[in-house]
């Protein structure tokens, strides 16, 4: 074997390790394509109104769906809105609220909970006590509450995720650090003198992160269901908004269709619903994956 | 002495993604009857897959791919060897824990957190003495000092004595599905009681009849290593497999349980099959020792002799290697590493770390010679 | 002799914490009172059984905990101090300061856990000195080379991680890791028991050239007791929190004086089969450390308990010059045990 930078081997393991798995290559190309999709949607999907691509075009307003066509080529759903552009543009959408929420979500769950987790004592319990409040919430109560007072919109939503989603986070990495806290070469840093914030960054985080990465990833699915349901519900997205659970909601009132054939407006629910199941699936599919790629009893040697 | 168990090539491989693990090569062993054989050799030399495979419980992705592990139950009858290799699985499992036990290192593995150390006992002698048991209660039952109710002492003599012909017969088995009927099991759970706390007292345990009401979490290592022993004592077996079970132990704690498994020997079981990685253990209770080294046996002699003239290099390295009591010497280490089993080296498998090391050694195997009278070696110098 | 280290009294009880508000409700007496000195180059073995506390009274020495009370007063040489330094008082940054961190260093049981298997060999080696003192990437790495030397690697095996090695070599990255800052004083916490034998005898040996060449003081825990007898000059015998004797290593072995010394020696498996020591079988198990029992804390199992041992509690004295022994019949040990196990056992030692 022509010598290679470890870190390079490692990683190339890693990878073997990931793809090696069925469900990782079914996952990650479904993520390839809605990433594709997402990154070249003004390719795909030229605006209409390049100030604000998100809205969603529309010709008249009728109410009923139209089957797919020449022009809109996944069919209109109710008001006329334009699926193909609804579903790539939502594409990004539910990047965006994945990304965003998650994001957050996992940086201040990571840093309360490594904080909380290494320092113990005052910190700890104060910590705790705080997050066992705020698990203490239904995260869609808030969501209406925030909505309520704030006024409908997906950032509303995205900020309400965000303010309960870390809780998870906290109560993983803390439960790992606390089992690392102990560990020998945690010890072995500490009397060779390594400052505490080093010990948390090179030797506690760095064994610590892969649970959380294997949340992140299962949570991305999770926060887009969410918000897809405040949308349905009328909470999330504004009317046109191009976002799957607004679309499915638009067709609420065509999910069967007339008496005689009911699977007429099928286009207007299976499209976007199966975008959102689509990318739940991809992302689960990873999540699993990266369990078992970093399951430690499976490591080699 | 006659044979109670013979191993005749014996190969297990693991089917790993990283290769194959070639765990056991051609690996041949006897054990006698009446005799205590120790397994000796450092960590993943293949001991325990050497007696997984006997009993036929090698985990995956292991597979036995070929041998003959050969089994002589009865001590008279020397032609009436059976290969448990070409056994059915049932046949196995009653063999397992019956007449062959094996007890592991981890105490905890093997008993049920949940469940008094009672139940647990009982519950062996429930499942290998049924028979035996039933009989016993039969007879008390039908005995004149028995002072019962009389219809419900012929009720019970009916069922006992219908249970002591065939404890699985099929109205019994609707009998304890039905909540009433299910109460003749009572005084067969007593007897089982009984019998547990009589063997628990056997094993040096002080306040048996406490101690059957706490659970494994109330003791501590040396007692539940204690109580897996009672569990594969409850149906007399010929040979108890012991693999590793006193290396979690302290040293006195273990004193103790070697001092018992020897007792033990010469009263209630036949043979014991002691596996270890300490020389020591092996010094102290062992009548006939082998060495493994990367799944091959390469030495098998008596202790005496093997402790006395060891023969293969990787022995005498070995015994060079631990410190001793009685003599004041420089350890000797043996250079190198054990050898990974999926590229075993070609050849003697010890031959990159042997100090005598030959032309022919890498090239093929050398097979087990007797050299001596019962001193059998693998290695091209004899 | 010089000495190097001194503890004085020294305990360490854990709370055992329990109910909704984690109150204190027992302690585990873990350390319970602790007297002992280490001579500077010596090799002092502590041996006793699981959980009497030999772990605990390494790490309250290089200061992984802060004892309950007592002293570990620290004779060091090239540290900022002239007076020695009562490590159970001084904070860490303190020690830091004063050049101490990197004096008192350990080597743990399982070279598996005690390495990070997420960082190169590389850096685990360089970490202790990057944090004791500043030094160019090059010349790091040349100190790194050296160390890695020492101890019996190359320099190929800068860029590996701690999984790709077998037990053995990891367990030598750990001794490099804590040479690395130059110590005077080594805690070896069990460092051969995760290891096979074959392997073992190459890290004692390595140990003891490295305690040569660099003039290392150590501590060497284990329950091996024939461990000990090699690689050690003056052993220890801890039992339930507490020292119960201590002498150079020839005379432990052969002329002992605690029947719990006696029960050990009895007890170890010799890999020698003309070699038979007698039994002495000790009924039952060690006490819990949360109730330990009044009076002699052995004489639960001690086949010599008197009515005296059940009441008052023996303290470590003098049997002879540089051997000490807690027991009340200390002088009446050998007739005893020849008298119950006979004449043989005593002539076995010798
Ligand atoms: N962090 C802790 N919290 C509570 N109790 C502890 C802690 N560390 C050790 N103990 C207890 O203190 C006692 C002494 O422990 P210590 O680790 O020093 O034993 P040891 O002699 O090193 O044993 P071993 O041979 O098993 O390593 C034991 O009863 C142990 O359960
Ligand atoms: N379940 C398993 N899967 C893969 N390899 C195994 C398994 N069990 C044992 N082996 C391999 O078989 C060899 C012998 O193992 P074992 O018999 O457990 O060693 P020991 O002599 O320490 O008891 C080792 O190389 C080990 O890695
Ligand atoms: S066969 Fe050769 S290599 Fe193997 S032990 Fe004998 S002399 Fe050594
Ligand atoms: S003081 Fe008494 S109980 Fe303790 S060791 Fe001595 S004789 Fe035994
Ligand atoms: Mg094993
Ligand atoms: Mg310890």
């Amino acid at each position: 074997m022509t010598q290679q930078h470890p870190r390079l081997r490692e990683f190339k393991f890693t990878l073997y390790r990931i793809f090696r798995n069925p469900s990782a290559i079914i996952g990650f190309s479904l993520l390839f394509i809605f990433a594709g999709v997402a990154l070249f949607a003004p390719q795909i999907a030229p605006p209409k109104y390049p100030h604000n691509p998100y809205l969603m075009p529309h010709k008249g307003f009728s109410p009923t769906p139209k089957p797919p066509s020449q022009t809109n080529i996944f069919g209109t759903t109710s008001g006329q809105y334009d699926i193909f552009y609804g579903v790539v543009w939502g594409t990004r959408t539910a990047f965006k609220i994945g990304m965003f929420v998650v994001g957050i979500a996992a940086f201040v769950g990571v840093t309360l909970g490594a904080v909380s987790g290494y320092l113990g004592g005052i910190v700890d319990e104060a910590l705790m006590r705080i997050t066992d409040v705020i698990w203490a919430i239904p995260t869609l109560v808030l969501a209406m509450a925030i909505i309520v007072a704030f006024g409908r919109g997906l950032d509303k939503v995205m900020i309400a995720l965000a303010l309960v989603g870390w809780r998870w986070y906290v109560r993983v990495i803390r439960s790992e650090i606390l089992t690392l806290r102990d560990q020998d070469f945690v010890q072995a840093a500490k009397i060779m003198g390594v400052s505490d914030l080093k010990i948390i960054l090179r030797h506690i985080l760095p064994n610590a992160i892969y649970p959380v990465l294997i949340m992140a990833s299962m949570d991305m699915g999770s926060m887009v269901i969410t918000a897809s349901f405040l949308s349905f519900v009328g909470l999330g997205a504004p009317k046109g908004y191009a976002d799957w659970g607004q679309m499915v909601a638009l067709a609420r009132n065509y999910i069967v269709g007339p008496p005689g054939d009911p699977l007429k407006f099928w286009y207007a629910i299976v499209i976007p619903g199966g975008c959102i199941v689509l990318f739940v699936l991809a992302w689960n599919l990873i999540g699993d994956a990266l369990r078992d790629a970093f399951d430690p009893k499976l490591r080699r040697r | 002495m006659a044979k109670l168990l013979e191993t005749v090539d014996l190969v297990t491989n693991f089917y790993t993604y990283e290769g194959v693990v070639k765990a056991l090569n051609k690996v041949s062993l006897v054990v006698d009857h009446g005799s205590t054989f120790g397994l000796v050799g450092e960590s993943g030399c293949g001991k325990s897959v050497t007696v997984r495979s006997i009993m036929r419980i090698v985990q995956e992705p292991g597979r036995i791919e070929g041998g003959k592990v050969i089994v002589y139950l009865d001590e008279r009858d020397k032609q009436a060897g059976i290969d448990l290799l070409q056994q059915s699985e049932t046949y196995m499992e009653s063999l397992r824990g019956d007449r062959i036990s094996m007890i592991f290192q981890e105490p905890n593995a093997a008993l049920n957190p949940t469940l008094s150390i009672g139940d647990q006992v009982s519950e062996s002698f429930l499942f290998h003495q049924k028979k035996e048991m039933c009989t016993k209660i039969y007879e008390d039952l039908c005995a004149p000092e028995c002072q019962l109710f009389y219809p419900i002492k012929k009720i019970q003599q009916a069922v006992y004595g219908m249970a002591s012909n065939n404890p699985y017969a099929v109205s019994l088995k609707i009998m304890n599905k039905v909540p009433i009927l299910k109460r003749w099991q009572k005084r067969l759970k007593k007897e089982a009681k009984k019998r547990a706390i009589d063997i628990i007292d056997k094993l040096g345990i002080p306040n048996p009849a406490q101690v059957v009401e706490q659970y494994p979490h109330n003791l501590s290592g040396g007692m539940k290593q204690r109580i897996v022993i009672a569990i594969a004592l409850a149906c007399n077996p010929v040979l108890l497999i012991a693999d590793e079970a006193t290396s979690n132990l302290d040293v006195t704690i273990q004193a103790q349980i070697l001092e018992l498994l020897r007792r033990l020997k010469e009263e209630v079981i036949s043979s014991i099959l002691l596996i270890t990685h300490d020389l020591g253990v092996v010094a102290e209770t062992c009548d006939r020792v082998g060495v493994m080294y990367a799944g091959n046996l390469c030495e098998v002699a008596d202790v005496k002799e093997l402790f006395g003239n060891p023969l293969h290099p990787y022995t005498r390295a070995l015994l060079d290697a631990v410190p001793k009591f009685s003599v004041e010497k420089e350890l000797k280490s043996i250079e190198g590493n054990v050898p990974n089993l999926v590229t075993p080296p070609p050849g003697c498998r010890f031959h990159p770390r042997c100090p005598r090391v030959m032309g022919v050694c890498p090239q093929t195997f050398p097979e087990m010679k007797e050299v001596k009278k019962d001193h059998m070696v693998a290695c091209y110098l004899y | 002799m010089e000495k190097i280290l001194s503890l004085k009294n020294l305990k360490k009880y854990y709370p055992i914490l329990s109910g909704v508000f984690r109150r204190e409700v027992n302690t585990v007496k873990a350390l319970d009172g602790i007297d002992l000195d280490i001579y500077r180059g010596e090799c002092l073995g502590v041996v006793g059984e699981s959980g009497c506390g030999k772990t605990t009274t390494g790490k309250a020495i290089i200061r992984l905990h802060n004892p309950t009370s007592g002293h570990v007063y620290y004779f060091g040489k090239g540290i900022k101090s002239e007076e020695p330094v009562d490590i159970t008082i001084t904070k860490n940054f303190a020690l830091k300061r004063l050049g101490i961190r990197g004096k008192l260093q350990m080597v743990f049981q399982d070279p598996t856990t005690s390495l990070n298997p997420r960082m190169l060999v590389k850096h685990i080696i360089a970490e202790p000195i990057k944090s004791q003192e500043r030094m160019g990437g090059r010349e790091l790495e040349d100190r790194v080379i050296a160390l890695l030397k020492l101890v019996g690697l190359t320099r190929d095996h800068l860029l590996r991680y701690p999984h790709e090695f077998s037990g053995g070599q990891r367990q030598r990255i750990a001794v490099a890791r804590a040479i690395a800052t130059d110590p005077e004083f080594i805690v070896l916490d069990e460092p051969t028991s995760a290891l096979d034998v074959s392997v073992q005898s190459q890290i004692l040996n390595l140990l003891k050239s490295l305690q040569q060449t660099l003039n290392l003081t150590f501590m060497f825990v284990t329950h091996h007791l024939l461990v000990v007898k090699y690689i050690s000059n003056r052993v220890a015998v801890m039992y339930l929190g507490k020292m119960v004797e201590i002498a150079e290593t020839e005379v432990l072995f052969s002329r002992p004086v605690h029947p719990y010394t006696y029960a050990l020696l009895s007890a170890i498996p010799i890999p020698e089969v003309e070699h038979k020591l007698g039994r002495i079988v000790l009924s039952g198990d060690v006490p819990s450390p949360v109730n330990p029992p009044e009076g002699c804390r052995f004489h639960t199992r001690c086949p010599f308990a008197i009515e005296r041992c059940l009441q008052e509690e023996p303290l470590l004295e003098a049997v002879e010059a540089g051997h000490q022994a807690a027991c009340h019949r200390k002088h009446h040990i050998e007739a005893l045990i020849a008298e119950n196990f006979g004449q043989n056992w005593i002539s076995a030692l010798r």
